[in-house]
């Protein structure tokens, strides 16, 4: 047992937590074009100041917030209906159903990004189609405005929200549903009294899922976004490989790793207490 | 209650048609003649043939596959290690570290661990000059997040086991170790596996982490497909992504296959 | 007397604050079909957890065939057990099941082999050995956990509930079944059980279990007859306990109490008043509220299909008592 646990133990403390004392590092040193790597170790806070004084990075932040919150209530919107709808099917075409869902998740999330870029263009299907219809005879592009983002996030996200709520809906006694009818609530008092607070746990699990790397996302704000919406995922991604400033990349990255510690804590402590419960 | 059930499959409805749409699309103008992906040019299979002769992207894809192959082999022995850990050790010391590391790389933003792994390596690049950055750093930061994936599902099939199916094992004359041989390990099979796929489409369709740590040399799919679709829609692009729909939709129906067996 | 097969001795488990097992001292001797009867969390199964190996005790020692078992792990011990869900491998046939253990001994295949069809020949599931314990009832489940648990030829078996996954009317048949089986192979049993009239009807001897102890070991007629506490009195069956003359309990069972119309010829009368009847089909329980506030139960046995007298709720009777009918309690 004592080899069991220190295999992945040394490997996750080796390659995980190790790499984070030496983005801390990083981001205490200065930048050096010069040099490589490009850095100059010390112990300066000036990275640090910079991205909670300079009105570009705190817009990042608050962008970033702001999208990973949107969308991540708008998943939660879309996905509960679905993943009640699968609890509710027939038992026998629940896993196809489920796949249904899942199935996205496993093709290349590049390439389910992408496929958004052609329906977005300005010169894109659904442009097209909205000139078509007459709905619209000069539609504005979407794509590289926030709302680009937004449904990009939801759309990759999607199965990460569905999947445990439904893992919650689907262990919920119908017979609880029975009882409180019975007892005299209405269809919808039941739903908000009975499977509302049953499905919690569910609901905190998968906006977690959606919510903590939405935050961080860079690869839908990069392809889907425009210059003027900044996230601070794209902004760490720029700052690295644009223009080589390592510490303040990693003085970002230990910024959203300190403002994520508390969520991903949440996330889990529902997973162990979740699995706990099933054995 | 039906009024209630009706609004729910209405939505289940338009979720499928929201997540399906896009990709249907996109396969769709795979077989487009035109090059502007937005305008239909009539059926034409030329994009099919100019991916599966383009070299770069097709040693890319090599790359990838190896890589992802490897990775999910390391990240299944591991993930199956961590998985059985938490099930099993109540407790030890650092109970609670060690699962949050398991946890964490999960919901952890990649552009985060992108940067603290090729901070790992550069350092030990500095401190022991190696290793070259490419295939083995590229494979290592693949198994270090997907062994959270392959250790919850563990986790999760191993909460549902009957132990006292391992105690008849022992009680029978097995040891611990042909205990785990003989009936733990047959039976979590099927979930072993799955964390296999699953970590082998995750090392597959990585594009942040391996940007960070891949070096000069090496160009997963991933990273051919980005600078590509960072230009602007590419009908190879759409090809491509019928090819991984179609994978993806096999692979799953494997994985489903595999666990209702396990029923 | 030979050395008994086994011997427990001031045998303890504490899981926290709790001592599951306290302080058991207990032997069983070979051949014998012995039950560990109590009710839930009395320590029944943690006991015989602890002579299978699955847990160590805190204290004490225990020994099996004359060698002390402590820190022996499960598998090198030579006993065997049936599960109380029965355990069976799902991923291997009924056939895979049983020649489980002898695989694990190094035996060889051709030996395996007819000793595995010997075994399914005696719980009669021959022609069940390439199917999967899935595709089987609960009752030939049972029979399968049996045969893989007998074809060890172990010294003891332990049987965790044996009969409890079992509906009511396979219970009967079964229970008549393992003895049998037990005295046919003369092997020693030692079964765990919460149902009193499973141990009485099958034990040879048994222990009655409370809160981690053994509270009384004796043959089923000794259990029931002179039981030694007022706890055992009430567990086993159903006891009037009435106080003595000398400060101590004496329990009565009902159908040592005759009910009558009229004051009947006993050395000790009562008179009351019919508050309950609970017909049994064998027997009528007559609960009866004594002129002092006391209710005593009393039973009769049915045995004329239309009964000569019958008494109603409400009605005022008499109930009686021989001298030596009640059995009077040690504390």
């Amino acid at each position: 047992m004592k080899a069991v646990i220190a295999l992945p133990f040394l490997w996750l403390g080796v390659f995980f937590l190790l790499p984070f004392a030496l983005v801390l590092a990083i981001a205490l040193g200065i930048n050096a074009p010069d040099s490589v790597p490009p850095v100059e170790l010390g112990f300066s806070l000036k990275n640090f100041v910079l991205l909670f004084t300079d009105d570009l990075y705190l817009a990042a932040w608050l962008t970033s917030l702001r999208i990973a919150a949107t969308s991540t209530a708008v998943t939660l919107l879309l996905g509960y209906p679905m993943a009640y709808a699968i609890a509710r099917a027939a038992p026998e075409c629940r896993p196809l159903l489920l796949m249904l869902v899942v199935l996205p998740f496993w093709t290349s999330f590049l390439i389910r990004v992408y496929a958004w870029m052609g329906l977005l263009d300005e010169n894109g299907l659904l442009n097209q189609f909205l000139r078509w219809s007459g709905i619209a005879a000069d539609p504005a592009p979407i794509l590289g405005t926030e709302w680009a983002i937004l449904l990009g996030i939801v759309y990759a996200y999607l199965p990460f929200m569905v999947l445990p709520l439904y893992a919650t809906l689907e262990k919920l006694d119908a017979g609880l549903l029975e009882a409180a009818a019975d007892l005299g609530a209405r269809p919808i008092t039941a739903f908000l009294t009975i499977t509302l607070p049953l499905s919690l746990p569910g609901i905190v699990a998968g906006c977690l899922l959606v919510f903590i790397p939405a935050v961080g996302e860079f690869v839908i704000p990069d392809l889907l976004g425009g210059t003027e919406t900044l996230m601070i995922g794209k902004v760490l991604w720029d700052e690295f490989f644009t223009n080589a400033d390592w510490p303040l990349a990693s003085a970002i990255a230990i910024c959203l790793l300190v403002l994520l510690v508390g969520p991903i804590a949440l996330f889990q402590r529902q997973q162990a207490r979740s699995l706990e419960r099933r054995s | 209650m039906i009024g209630r059930a009706r609004f729910a499959f209405t939505m289940l409805g338009f979720g499928y048609a929201f997540l399906y749409l896009p990709l249907v699309l996109v396969m769709f103008y795979s077989f487009n003649e035109s090059r502007l992906v937005t305008v239909w040019g009539g059926f034409s299979t030329k994009w099919w043939s100019t991916l599966f002769a383009n070299e770069a992207m097709l040693s890319a894809a090599w790359l990838s596959l190896r890589i992802a192959a490897v990775s999910a082999t390391l990240a299944a022995i591991i993930g199956l290690a961590a998985g059985y850990a938490l099930a099993r050790a109540r407790a030890f010391p650092g109970r609670s570290l060690f699962g949050s590391l398991v946890i964490a790389p999960m919901v952890m933003p990649e552009v985060v661990m992108g940067i603290s792994m090729l901070l790992l390596f550069v350092g030990a690049e500095r401190l022991f000059g190696g290793p070259d950055r490419g295939f083995l750093t590229i494979t290592l930061a693949h198994v270090t997040f997907s062994i959270s994936f392959v250790a919850i599902v563990v986790q999760a099939r191993l909460a549902d086991f009957d132990r006292s199916l391992e105690e008849a094992a022992m009680d029978l004359g097995a040891t611990p170790w042909v205990t785990f041989l003989t009936v733990t390990l047959p039976l979590i099979a099927p979930a072993v596996g799955s964390g296999w796929l699953l970590a082998f489409t995750l090392s597959l369709d990585d594009l942040i982490l391996t940007q960070f740590v891949a070096g000069a040399q090496s160009q997963t799919l991933p990273m051919r497909v980005y600078s590509s679709v960072r230009l602007g829609v590419d009908p190879q692009i759409n090809v491509l992504a019928t090819v991984v729909v179609m994978v993806a939709a096999c692979a799953l129906i494997l994985s489903g296959w595999l666990t209702r067996r396990k029923a | 007397m030979s050395e008994p097969i086994i011997r427990i001795e001031g045998l303890t488990k504490r899981f926290g604050a709790v001592s599951a097992v306290d302080k058991v001292d207990l032997e069983v001797a070979r051949g014998e079909l012995f039950a560990l009867l109590g009710g839930s969390g009395c320590g029944k199964t943690t006991l015989l957890r602890l002579l299978a190996g699955f847990e160590t005790p805190d204290s004490g020692r225990l020994l099996i065939d004359g060698h002390d078992m402590t820190g022996v792990p499960p598998h090198l011990r030579p006993i065997n057990m049936m599960f109380q869900s029965y355990s069976l491998f799902p991923h291997m046939t009924v056939a895979e099941n049983v020649g489980y253990g002898l695989r694990r001994e190094g035996v060889a295949k051709t030996e395996t082999a007819t000793r595995v069809a010997q075994a399914l020949e005696q719980v009669k599931l021959s022609d069940f050995a390439t199917r999967r314990p899935a595709q089987l009832s609960g009752g030939q489940r049972q029979r399968v956990a049996l045969a893989r648990a007998l074809v060890k030829r172990p010294k003891l078996l332990l049987l965790d509930e044996p009969l409890a996954a079992l509906d009511r009317k396979l219970r009967e048949g079964t229970r008549f079944e393992l003895v049998r089986l037990q005295a046919e192979l003369g092997l020693t049993f030692v079964m765990v059980t919460h149902d009193q009239e499973e141990a009485m009807s099958m034990a040879s001897r048994m222990a009655v279990m409370e809160a981690g102890r053994v509270v009384q070991v004796g043959s089923p007629h000794e259990v029931y007859e002179r039981p030694t506490s007022r706890f055992v009195a009430d567990f086993i069956g159903i006891a009037n306990i009435l106080a003595a003359p000398d400060g101590r309990w004496l329990a009565l069972r009902p159908e040592k109490i005759v009910l009558s119309a009229a004051p009947p010829d006993t050395a000790h009368t009562a008179a009351g008043r019919i508050v309950d009847i609970a017909y049994e089909g064998g027997r009528s329980l007559y609960r009866v509220a004594l002129d002092d506030g006391h209710v005593m139960t009393a039973a009769t046995a049915n045995v004329a299909r239309i009964p000569d007298i019958s008494f109603r709720r409400g009605e005022s009777v008499w109930l009686g008592w021989a001298e030596d009918a009640g059995h009077l309690l040690d504390e």
